[in-house]
């Protein structure tokens, strides 16, 4: 290791990133910074450039230009095997031709650790992912979590300052994908890794990380908390892309403040916070969260300061907690989807079924859909 | 319950007789190409002349070739260059083998195996006659040697060991191409990337996750390279000449320039007993088994 960086240096730390594919730039002048000790989440549709700079950070892909720097050093000319990082890869890629102790033990190996102490610290390793015992198992033999925790294992056994992992619970099956997100938040707060995890996963992303960036055309959309990217998107397809939302596309058509008048070409009106400067008559983007609505079968039970809309019960989506209800606003057929609220005091909602809703300006967002990032 | 007992045994019935007929033909060919002749030779080995069609029989072909040093050197040196020439061809395809699964991408991986594919066009003997209008005194290769000044004079390339190596290793390296590009092809490339992230070198992977995979092929590869070399005749004999010394030539000479049959038969069952021998050894020392490797290549 080089000289001890001081405590807040960060442990990756990317200047001015750029990856040219042919004419498809996958990563676009890209610069950030991950605290140590931090899960820090890159969030992105396929395609979105998060997988290559992952690559670039493990040393795999060779940036075009900028620098990545580990630790306060940069990676520059630096091969994959001599980077303080490791990797977890999205199939995992355990060493079918060792044993799980073997598969552990193998960057000890490589390193030059005796025998003796690389199977100790191997042990040592697989009792703390909670695997003890298993070291002389064939890998086939275990389940899909146990290798998990088994590429893990191989992976801080090394210590490394940075942890990389590639969409490792995309090859699992539901149940086993909400358990193991949590075991790796665990994983991670025992460890005290700086983590860096992509995702095409919202709710990954939002439940394991400290910071999230979301990432689109090769470039971060916002960096922010889970709590910032949903609540305060900063632009349009980050509040299309973090959780659900109802999309309406309209004209400005006056404010009130923050507040915009929008109308969509079918003549329907709402209002929402404006984010940004948005000039009258310009064509804007509207997101209103299913759960910032409210529900009632008595219009004058809704709050007074809010526009009042009626809607049609088009279908019913039962989820538990998350349930929620598709209305078509009646005016306009517009489909607009609203929680319901987990009291169950909806529960008996019908098809077809008429009822008022309402939601808060304030709880709304919109962006200019022209001469914004997206055109 | 008895009438759907019936059924069911009919049924078993059709199916054994439908695998019985699928097998024949390569039942038949084994038998009559393969096991009838060898029968034949095994008596032959084991018998004597004492007179004009009177045999007894003996063990005295064997003996002779014991008691005859050429013979036996002969035997020996032909398995100790058909090692060589398996473990050269080894050597050379395996590279071939790695470019074409983990290096070239699509079309040219594809077209990189038609072009080691190519050669094998052509017939062995032309093959090797190509070799001996590059290589023989007045050939193409002794003159260009002339011509950049490393001799003075043409220099005769042809009948030596080396040549008979070049030829051997040549011919056999599609075979050995095949298997290598079928087990390398199944590696996964994040398995080789894993590795070198996890702190590899290039040839601690090699050692570690590529071998390891590729041992069936590489095994498979080996055996069949051996066994074809071992048996080569027309390729050490052009290339080779009179020096060539291969154990084929000496059975060829049994067979057909001196009519010994029984010491002929002899021979030929000295070069099962060896090839046997050797790829049970070889199997031993890489620790695989041959019906693994069968299978899985």
């Amino acid at each position: 290791m080089s000289a001890a960086p001081s405590a807040d240096t960060p442990d990756l730390s990317v200047a001015a990133l750029r990856k040219d594919f042919a004419g498809h730039l996958a990563v676009d002048n890209l610069s950030f910074a991950v605290q140590r000790g931090s899960f820090f989440s890159i969030l992105g549709p396929s395609g979105c450039g998060k997988t290559t700079l992952l690559r670039m950070i493990a040393g795999f892909i060779e940036p075009d230009s900028g620098d990545i720097l580990i630790g306060g050093r940069s990676m520059r000319a630096i091969a994959p095997n001599r980077r303080p990082v490791n990797m977890v890869f999205q199939q995992l890629a355990l060493f079918p031709m060792m044993s799980v102790g073997e598969n552990v033990a193998f960057g000890l190996a490589r390193r030059g650790v005796g025998k003796a102490e690389r199977t100790r610290r191997a042990d040592a390793m697989l009792e703390r992912v909670g695997l003890a015992g298993a070291g002389a198992k064939r890998v086939d033999q275990l389940s899909g979590g146990q290798r998990q925790r088994v590429a893990i294992a191989r992976s801080l056994v090394l210590e490394p300052t940075l942890l990389l992992l590639d969409e490792p619970l995309g090859a699992l099956d539901l149940k086993l994908r909400e358990h193991m997100k949590i075991e790796l938040k665990q994983l991670q707060a025992s460890f005290g890794t700086t983590f860096v995890y992509i995702t095409h996963d919202q709710s990954e992303a939002l439940v394991l990380s400290d910071h999230v960036a979301v990432m689109n055309h090769g470039r971060f959309e916002q960096l922010g908390t889970p709590q910032q990217l949903y609540y305060e998107p900063a632009t349009a397809f980050v509040a299309g892309f973090v959780g659900a939302n109802n999309r309406i596309f309209g004209q400005l058509k006056g404010s009130d403040g923050d507040i915009a008048e929008i109308e969509t070409s079918d003549g329907w009106s709402v209002r929402a916070r404006k984010s940004g400067q948005i000039a009258a008559g310009n064509h804007v983007e509207a997101f209103v969260r299913p759960e910032a609505a409210i529900l009632e079968r008595d219009a004058s039970l809704l709050p007074q300061n809010q526009t009042h809309y009626v809607g049609s019960v088009q279908s019913l989506l039962f989820d538990g907690a998350n349930s929620a209800v598709l209305l078509h606003e009646e005016l306009t057929r517009f489909e607009f989807r609203v929680a319901l609220p987990q009291t169950g005091r909806f529960a008996d909602l019908k098809v077809g079924e008429r009822i008022y809703f309402s939601f808060d300006p304030n709880r709304a967002v919109c962006f200019s859909s022209h001469g914004g990032p997206h055109g | 319950m008895a009438e759907i007992t019936a059924a069911t045994m009919v049924r078993a019935w059709q199916r054994r007789l439908i695998l019985i007929l699928l097998l024949a033909p390569a039942l038949l060919w084994l038998f009559a190409l393969i096991v009838l002749p060898h029968v034949q030779l095994a008596l032959l080995s084991l018998r004597e002349r004492v007179a004009p069609h009177v045999y007894k029989p003996s063990l005295a072909q064997f003996h002779t070739f014991i008691a005859e040093p050429l013979y036996w050197q002969v035997f020996v040196r032909t398995a100790a260059l058909s090692v060589v020439a398996t473990a050269l061809t080894l050597l050379v395809a395996f590279p071939i083998a790695w470019v074409i699964t983990k290096v070239a991408r699509g079309r040219a991986s594809a077209l990189l195996f038609v072009v080691s594919l190519i050669p094998f066009w052509v017939s062995e003997t032309v093959r090797a006659l190509g070799w001996l209008i590059l290589l023989r005194e007045s050939g193409v290769l002794p003159a260009l040697l002339v011509q950049i000044g490393l001799t003075a004079v043409p220099i005769e390339l042809l009948y030596h060991d080396a040549t008979i190596l070049t030829g051997l290793v040549y011919t056999s390296l599609l075979f050995m191409v095949v298997p290598l590009v079928s087990s390398l092809e199944s590696l996964d490339n994040s398995l080789i990337e894993a590795a070198y992230d996890l702190g590899a070198s290039g040839f601690a992977t090699l050692r570690n996750i590529v071998i390891p995979h590729a041992a069936p092929g590489i095994t498979a590869g080996c055996i069949v390279v051996f066994m074809l070399t071992l048996g080569n005749y027309l390729t050490p004999n052009l290339l080779g000449g009179k020096n060539s010394q291969w154990f084929t030539e000496l059975i060829y000479t049994q067979f057909i320039v001196r009519f010994n049959w029984e010491q002929g038969a002899a021979f030929g069952f000295l070069l099962l007993g060896l090839s046997t021998a050797i790829v049970a050894l070889g199997l031993r020392l890489s620790g695989q088994r041959f019906v693994d490797v069968m299978r899985r290549s």
